[in-house]
């Protein structure tokens, strides 16, 4: 959690991307120098179908507000089948997170393409803006790690 | 212990503008394993990069993190750099500060910040990256062309004219595909046969070819340089080795009421056929499904008459198993169905017809040697009605929604064929748009216009009437002059869209290709890598990569082959090191992660293992082989107890990652 | 039923059909039974049980009997061979090594249920007509036979063995029933409610492993828990809700692969109900991907290893009713 200095809290949203599209997406929002918060810190993974959820369930652990994980659209993927594995690992994941009363709204799957800049940047920002609302993640989280 | 270099680039003003990198190489320089951290002007010029290799020689390098561009940009600048001053390749890692930071944010503090928390999540990583060598793998230098059309013949050609074997497969008894039924062509007018024959007797002649007529593949195994591919020989019912094409059965042959498909079922052929005189290879086929012999055991006319004994009336389907380095598919189209389209009557009147049987209708081969009949009363036609786009630009789900492309240009050749053989025929030719980019292509269009005067209307044709007369109504909209016209026609032609066969799709699931919706092969980038498939060793000729008129095609076969040759030429290929790998102490061989992998690159081994009682046991264990695995990780995850990796992005990198950003 | 029983095993073990047998024999207390290997008609006769509380599936210890020399017989209730044709088809077993007995299913009793009736001292258990008669070392008592049913035997979801070589007695038929109740309870409270529901929950766990090494889908040769490679290694536990990623990642692993045999939530000393977790991936599964049953065959795609190009996206789980 990153406070400024008027206070308003900083959410800090951890963005998967697969290499080939939203990597390519991200680099292209850079590109058309379309803003996003500086909140968002992107890994680039070869796939969305890397994905493994301990790293989704880690990084909330280790202080992360919001996690999003950004891969091609379906039927576009760079390696055929990844995303429709991913969509449905991350559908569980994400159903299972709810029931145990973890906010829904800090977890996202979204499909962008290595043209869609503006959807990325678009994208982040209602993200990080919905976690912003729903502040600090405080339900799945490992005390012990955090910065005092 | 790890010593990391990191190396801040201010990409001009690009990055310095909005990030402070002189904090940001102060601040990297302090986290632990960090030697050495230095920002420079542009770190991908040339005196950027001898920095790096010098600093990577000085300081005895182990680990390298560039702050700059997005990899997609440099990466491998920076791996060649690092490979040349001794230093692993994937030892490298970039943070993105360009694209994913200076460039998004304004502010400098913040953006500074992130660039921080974006070099430590690199550093985090490169920590953990280990050295990887590219593995090699051989290729058989042999290649396997799929459809035996002008453009799996030019390909074949060009292959074996650079010193390499070549395999076509057709699934026809003869190749020549579609430019074979055609009459003339654009915008030269020259005769398709003309062109095509010499070249498939060339191909035929030629050593290092071997024509695989009347045959399919039915499976595909194996990767880039190494497929084994299963081609099924369907049986002709004739020996091929003795056969000489002299014809004599095809005249003997008793029954002759079988729908002649290469002349579009306009006329018969006999159950005993060879395609069209200049056929290759001119062998006779037997078609199982109209033969008496075969039927019913009563006949064998044709044996008798084979003065070489060529006849083999129980002759079986035969698999051969080939192993080729590169197969290029060349399966072409073909003209879409007109079942759905009732209200322009085909099927309703003989004499509304396709173009490609219009083709068949004017070729001096056809049905009617070359004198442009009506086919229903066989009378010569006064008034023709060419329709555009039927079936093309579609947005219904009863057409297609991509413009086919040739259509434009093969109405122009025919309305300016028919006005030049018999002037006193009047040609309406109804568009939606005319098409004509491509050298000479305008020209030709215009001359139909202007020299031979037909009758370009913009409109689409609403419905097709035949009349008890014998004439055909066409009733249709003049858009420009914004009127309803009714035409009383003698003929009706319709321009169909056209579509990738339809062996196509199980092929591309046999190849693990992609396809488009549409069913057309993808290619691997649309404009720089447009004649590759985004599979290894996979290449695409003509038209089942899309619509492409005859030079295009021509165009693409070559440039096909040429990247097919591009790969033959190497006696090993280097692969990819950043693939999975299974931990064989730690697999359960439970196939899951077999079931994910797109490439069929796992497979399962029965392995001994040495116990700590030092008794042995045999599990079963996963095994990648890296020269198939494209590393898209699918598997790592679907592996419960975690033994799958990968490396490059292994578990403990990510989480490296994840942990140094959220620290 | 155990007289039969022991006579069949006798009977396989004389004609060489099977060279050992995986049951059950009596621990410390009556009602303390524990899975055993038996290799001769006599430890058969002496130790072989087969009662009311013979609940534990003894399939997993078929991933190791199953690999040693001659074949090993055992006794599956229906809901076992479930589990037994999920590890064939994971490979995890030799089934050709394997000779199934099927036996009649439950509904076998929880002790902890009568003890919580105030019950102590007990030395044996007896079922008259659905009454306990239950001798304790303070005299009798009795309590009604179904208020001490395990929830997973009251939840009974089959009565018919998916895969035997043969059975004793008749063969039953798969039941509605009424499991994903609890899940359901679940859904339809707020997001804080669950929250609070698991935190009181998994903040019992004391990170013991005994759901983990009871699990027939847990057999996995090196846990991903005790790989250091994986980055979530095993750490000390600690009273912090951090011990639901244990569990989370244990659900997600088993997702599509748990035959919800409930063997995690019986053995649970905490109590924790860790198979609503399990029920929950099922019923999402079922409802989003169409009806799956894991281990009703040895050949179908499990879900998490299929897809189809129409599947719903993730955000269906927005999209949901409650907050």
């Amino acid at each position: 959690m990153q406070v400024n200095d008027n206070k308003e809290f900083q959410p800090l949203i951890v963005a998967f991307c697969c290499n080939w599209c939203s990597y390519a997406g991200a680099d292209l929002s850079g590109t058309n120098r379309l803003n996003y918060p500086t909140n968002v810190k992107i890994i680039r993974v070869p796939c969305s179908c890397r994905v493994n959820p301990m790293f989704i369930l880690r990084a909330f652990q280790k202080g992360a507000d919001g996690v999003i994980l950004c891969g091609c659209h379906p039927g576009d993927c760079h390696y055929t089948s990844g995303n429709y594995f991913t969509r449905r690992r991350m559908t569980l994941l994400f159903s299972m997170l709810d029931f145990l009363g973890i906010e829904r709204d800090r977890t996202r799957v979204e499909w962008v393409s290595a043209a869609e800049g503006a959807k990325f940047a678009a994208t982040m920002n209602e993200f990080t803006e919905a976690v912003k609302k729903l502040g600090p993640n405080r339900r799945l989280e490992d005390l012990r790690c955090r910065k005092q | 212990m790890q010593r990391i270099g990191v190396f801040v680039c201010h990409c001009g003003t690009n990055i310095a503008a909005t990030v402070d990198v002189k904090t940001v190489a102060e601040t990297l320089g302090k986290e632990p394993g960090v030697v050495i951290s230095q920002d420079y002007q542009y770190m991908c010029s040339e005196s950027g990069q001898n920095l790096v290799k010098d600093a990577i020689k000085e300081h005895n390098l182990t680990g390298i993190v560039i702050c700059s561009c997005s990899p997609r940009m440099h990466e491998n600048t920076f791996r060649k750099a690092a490979a040349a001053a001794g230093l692993n390749p994937y030892l490298v890692e970039i943070a993105n500060i360009r694209e994913q930071c200076s460039w998004i944010h304004k502010e400098i503090a913040t953006a500074t910040e992130k660039a921080v928390i974006l070099g430590r999540a690199a550093i985090a990583k490169v920590h953990l990256n280990a050295p990887l060598t590219a593995g090699e793998s051989p290729v058989v230098k042999k290649a396997l062309v799929i459809g035996g059309g002008i453009a799996g013949i030019q390909t074949a050609l060009d292959i074996a004219e650079a010193g390499f074997d070549v395999d076509i497969v057709e699934k026809n008894p003869t190749i020549g595909g579609k430019m074979a039924q055609i009459d003339k062509t654009f915008p030269t007018l020259d005769c398709a046969a003309c062109i095509l024959t010499p070249k498939m007797v060339e191909a035929s002649q030629n050593e290092r070819i071997t024509i695989r007529s009347f045959s399919e593949v039915t499976d595909v195994k194996g990767f880039v340089g190494n497929f084994t591919v299963k081609i099924k020989k369907k049986a002709r019912y004739v020996d091929e080795t003795k056969c000489t094409g002299c014809g004599l059965c095809t005249e003997k042959c008793p029954m002759k009421k079988v729908p002649n498909e290469f002349n579009m079922g306009l006329d018969n052929r006999s159950a005993v056929y060879i395609p069209f005189a200049q056929a290759v290879p001119k062998v006779a086929t037997i078609d199982p499904n109209y033969c008496m012999m075969l039927k019913t055991g009563k006949c064998g006319v044709c044996s008798k008459v084979c003065s070489v004994g060529a006849i083999n009336y129980k002759q079986q389907d035969e698999i051969i198993e080939e192993k080729y380095g590169a197969i290029i598919v060349a399966t072409g189209f073909n003209p879409i169905s007109l079942d759905k389209y009732d209200e322009f009557a085909y099927g309703q009147s003989p004499d509304v017809v396709t173009s490609l049987e219009l083709e068949r209708l004017m070729n001096a081969a056809g049905p009617n040697g070359g004198t442009l009949l009506r086919p229903s009363d066989k009378t010569h036609p006064h008034t023709i009605v060419f329709v555009q786009c039927v079936g093309s630009r579609c947005d219904d789900s009863k057409g297609k929604p991509y413009c086919s492309k040739i259509c434009c240009m093969y109405t122009a050749k025919h309305a300016m064929l028919i006005r030049e053989k018999y002037p006193d025929t009047e040609v309406y030719v109804f568009y939606i748009d005319v098409r004509t980019p491509g050298k000479n292509f305008d020209e030709f269009y215009r001359r139909a216009v202007e020299q031979y005067n037909v009758h370009y209307i913009k409109g689409m044709v609403g419905k097709v009437t035949p009349k008890s007369d014998g004439k055909i109504d066409v009733q249709a909209s003049d858009l420009l002059a914004n009127e309803q016209l009714h035409i009383n026609a003698d003929m009706v032609v319709l321009a169909a869209a056209i579509e990738p066969d339809k062996t196509a799709r199980p092929l591309a699931t046999m190849l693990t290709t992609q396809m488009d919706t549409n069913d057309f092969f993808t290619e691997a980038h649309p404009k720089l890598r447009p004649v590759e498939s985004a599979t290894a060793g996979i290449f695409l000729s003509g038209a089942c990569q899309g619509p492409k008129d005859i030079p295009e095609t021509v165009a693409q076969a070559s440039a096909a082959a040429a990247k097919a040759i591009g790969l033959l030429c190497k006696n090993s290929i280097t692969c990819n090191p950043c693939v999975a790998h299974s931990n064989e102490l730690m697999c359960n061989g439970c196939s899951s992660c077999e079931k994910v992998c797109p490439y069929g690159a796992i497979t399962y081994i029965d392995k001994e293992f040495r116990m700590p009682d030092r008794t042995t046991k045999v599990r079963r264990v996963a095994s990648v082989n890296p020269a198939v695995c494209q590393g898209c990780g699918a598997c790592t995850v679907a592996c419960p107890s975690g033994a799958m990796d990968l490396n490059g992005f292994s578990n403990s990198q990510i989480m490296a990652e994840v942990d140094a950003i959220c620290k | 039923m155990q007289e039969a029983m022991i006579n069949k095993a006798k009977q396989l073990l004389a004609d060489g059909t099977v060279s050992r047998v995986i049951g059950w024999k009596r621990g410390e207390f009556a009602y303390d039974i524990t899975p055993a290997v038996f290799e001769t008609a006599e430890e058969l006769e002496k130790d072989f049980v087969f009662d009311d509380f013979t609940s534990a599936n003894v399939s997993k210890y078929l991933v190791k009997e199953s690999k040693k020399e001659g074949k090993v017989l055992v006794f599956l209730k229906p809901c076992d061979t479930y589990s037994l044709n999920q590890l064939t088809k994971e490979h995890r077993v030799d089934r050709d090594n394997i000779y199934v007995v099927g036996i009649p299913g439950g509904p076998k009793l929880d002790i902890e249920k009568i003890k919580a009736k105030g019950i102590t001292g007990i030395t044996s258990v007896k079922n008259d007509n659905f009454t306990l008669k239950i001798e304790t070392l303070y005299g009798e008592e009795t309590m009604p036979f179904y208020e001490a049913v395990l929830d997973k035997c009251a939840s009974c979801k089959s009565k018919k063995h998916v895969t035997y070589d043969e059975l004793i007695g008749e063969d039953g038929d798969t039941l509605e029933s009424n499991r994903f109740d609890m899940v359901e309870q679940l859904e339809n409270m707020t997001s804080q409610e669950r929250y609070d529901f698991w935190r009181s929950e998994l903040s019992k766990c004391i990170r013991c492993n005994a759901c983990r090494n009871v699990c027939p889908a847990c057999t996995c040769e090196n846990c991903v828990f005790d790989n250091p490679a994986s980055g979530i290694d095993n750490k000390a536990p600690a009273d912090s809700f951090e011990e639901n990623m244990f569990h989370i990642i244990r659900a997600f692993h088993v997702a599509g692969r748990c035959t919800d045999c409930g063997e995690c939530s019986r053995v649970c000393p905490q109590h924790i109900p860790l198979h609503l977790l399990n029920r929950k991936f099922i019923k999402d599964i079922n409802s989003l991907y169409g009806e799956y049953q894991a281990g009703a065959d040895t050949t179908s795609r499990a879900p998490l290893t299929d897809y189809t190009a129409d599947d719903c996206e993730a955000s269906i789980v927005h999209e949901r009713g409650v907050e």
